[in-house]
């Protein structure tokens, strides 16, 4: 038997793997990403003189339900119009029979990294975004179900995007049976991790959104204040009726407390009130104190 | 691009067949056990070896011994008929049979025999010590890490066996040299160049990246479908798809 080396098994391994292109418009530069049903590879379109993203069934997904999955997130990702859902170009077979689609390269960091070196209010205007994209795809009734910030892509000029909806439901779907759990754990909500499908709504999105927040208040930084705190906490709440309706909701919560109003799912105390009024109208307050005081002084030693 | 239009369906490329060795090893048919087994023994020989070598530490002629004994014992005992697939990948399970065996062996404080009786399958366990050299430790890795490694080897080294014997035999010559100067054995200081490989070959340079596209292609099916053979169903295989095929996510 022909003896090979690790390099050269790792050379055979490469040549077995990468997705055969020739004769198509698209020539692979290298592999991105690996996930559980595909590989992202960066390619070279040569009609159009650019470069995409093109996902192609992994090796050993030969099955047509594996294909049908593949095309599933492809249509399910034309379908959704938004500037934080990445634009999907094509989709096809390759010579080698894998299922592929390419999209828009997205050149940038995951949310995951990249809240680390941000402010607060950074991070709180790229979560509205991802909370638009999430309720955009709600109201074409679509369900991601796996949101996380390492699906989501901070692009270089600020811009936000949601990513994988490989495991995505659209509303009119059939629910898998009972028991199955697709996403992943520390980001889903209580009734997507025991495998409750019929449960599964916009509310459980929401729940993962949630867990999103929480993510970018904690990393390492001092506690954030416990009115936007209390924003991650409804959107994580066990009941889905308890979490906020929609992402939208979720967005505009976030929005007040950026805005330094109150977010509705806080209850302020009575000193919390009076130092936020105080911190709003600092300078009305300056003036107020600084009259104050001069009609003392005035009282004090211009006594007629 | 072929199939544009055509976007719901799999060209059919990848190994659909249900046959498997793995299957074959429970099979009633004493026929059909003895080829799965045969299959199983071709394809797992290399790696055992290696591995008692290397992770037991016996020398050469007890490894062998061990190899044989194992198999042999295997076989007697229709331990591989005991797969289940829900417990773990059908490669775990072995080298698990395989530690248990020489750990009862070590235990008795016998030593390892051979088991009388003529083998399944040659083994050609002097091609398997001279892959040996210069490698007299796991170098670090977990004993699964090893033995997956040792196993893809063998899988890709026979398929490349018989991608030459395939394309030999149907006058592909040009395929198979490109496919060995270019993804088998390139020159380390001067890899070469789609044009390179054309003027070594003494070819055009589209006939020459045809013929590796075909020799790839074809090389993919044969370590495909000997993968197939050698998993018990659909979720074993895209699993060990995964792990042995793929390099590893980043």
């Amino acid at each position: 038997m022909t003896f090979l080396s690790d390099s050269a098994l790792e050379r055979l391994r490469l040549a077995a793997d990468t997705p055969e292109t020739a004769g198509t418009r698209y020539s692979i530069t290298r592999e991105i990403g690996r996930g559980g049903m595909g590989t992202v590879y960066e390619a070279h379109d040569s009609v159009l003189q650019r470069p995409v993203a093109l996902k192609v069934l992994t090796l050993g997904e030969g099955d047509p339900a594996a294909a049908d999955r593949m095309l599933k997130e492809a249509r399910t990702m034309a379908g959704l119009e938004h500037p934080g859902l990445v634009p999907v170009h094509d989709a096809g077979t390759l010579p080698d029979g894998r299922v592929y689609y390419a999209m828009k390269l997205v050149r940038g960091e995951p949310l995951s990294s990249w809240a680390a070196g941000q402010p607060m209010a950074e991070r709180l205007r790229a979560f509205q975004k991802v909370c638009e994209a999430a309720a955009f795809a709600h109201s074409c009734g679509v369900v991601h179900r796996d949101l996380k910030p390492g699906n989501v892509m901070i692009g270089s000029f600020g811009e936000v995007l949601v990513l994988d909806w490989g495991i995505s439901r659209r509303r009119e779907d059939p629910a898998e049976p009972d028991g199955v759990v697709v996403g992943t754990r520390t980001f889903m909500a209580p009734e997507q991790a025991a495998g409750r499908t019929d449960l599964v709504t916009e509310r459980t999105d929401v729940y993962s959104l949630g867990a999103i927040l929480d993510f970018l208040l904690g990393d390492g930084q001092p506690r954030a204040a416990k009115a936007i705190a209390s924003v991650a906490a409804r959107a994580m709440s066990a009941e889905p009726a308890d979490r906020y309706p929609g992402a939208g909701e979720l967005a505009a919560d976030v929005g007040r407390f950026l805005d330094g109003g109150v977010p509705a799912s806080y209850r302020e105390t009575l000193l919390e009130r009076a130092g936020r009024f105080a911190g709003r109208h600092r300078t009305a307050i300056w003036l107020v104190a600084a009259y104050l005081a001069v009609r003392v002084l005035l009282l004090l030693f211009f006594r007629p | 691009m072929r199939d544009e239009t055509g976007i719901g369906g799999s060209r059919g490329r990848f190994p659909t067949t249900s046959l498997s060795a793995i299957g074959a090893v429970g099979s009633r048919d004493p026929g059909e056990r003895d080829r799965g087994f045969a299959a199983v023994v071709q394809a797992y020989w290399k790696p055992v070896y290696k591995y008692v070598r290397l992770k037991w530490g016996l020398d050469n002629e007890g490894a062998k011994d061990a190899t044989q004994g194992f198999f042999a014992r295997a076989f007697e005992k229709g331990w591989l008929a005991s797969y289940e697939p829900a417990k773990g990948s059908f490669r775990t399970f072995l080298r698990v049979c395989l530690e248990g065996f020489l750990a009862n062996e070590r235990k008795a404080a016998a030593r390892l025999k051979r088991t009388p009786g003529e083998p399944l399958v040659s083994l050609n366990f002097e091609s398997a010590e001279a892959e040996l050299v210069g490698r007299c430790s796991l170098e670090g890795r977990s004993p699964d890490d090893f033995f997956r490694e040792e196993f893809a080897r063998a899988l890709f080294s026979s398929a490349v066996e018989e991608l030459h014997r395939e394309l030999s035999a149907r006058g592909s010559e040009l395929a198979y040299q490109a496919f060995e100067r270019y993804d088998l054995d390139p020159d380390p200081e001067n890899p070469p160049s789609y044009a390179s490989l054309a003027r070594a070959l003494g070819s055009t340079e589209s006939r020459v990246t045809n013929a590796l596209q075909t020799a790839r292609r074809e090389f993919r099916r044969i370590v495909l479908e000997n993968l197939r053979a050698l998993t018990r169903d659909d979720s074993e295989f895209r699993e060990e798809a995964r792990r042995l095929l793929g390099k590893p996510s980043p």
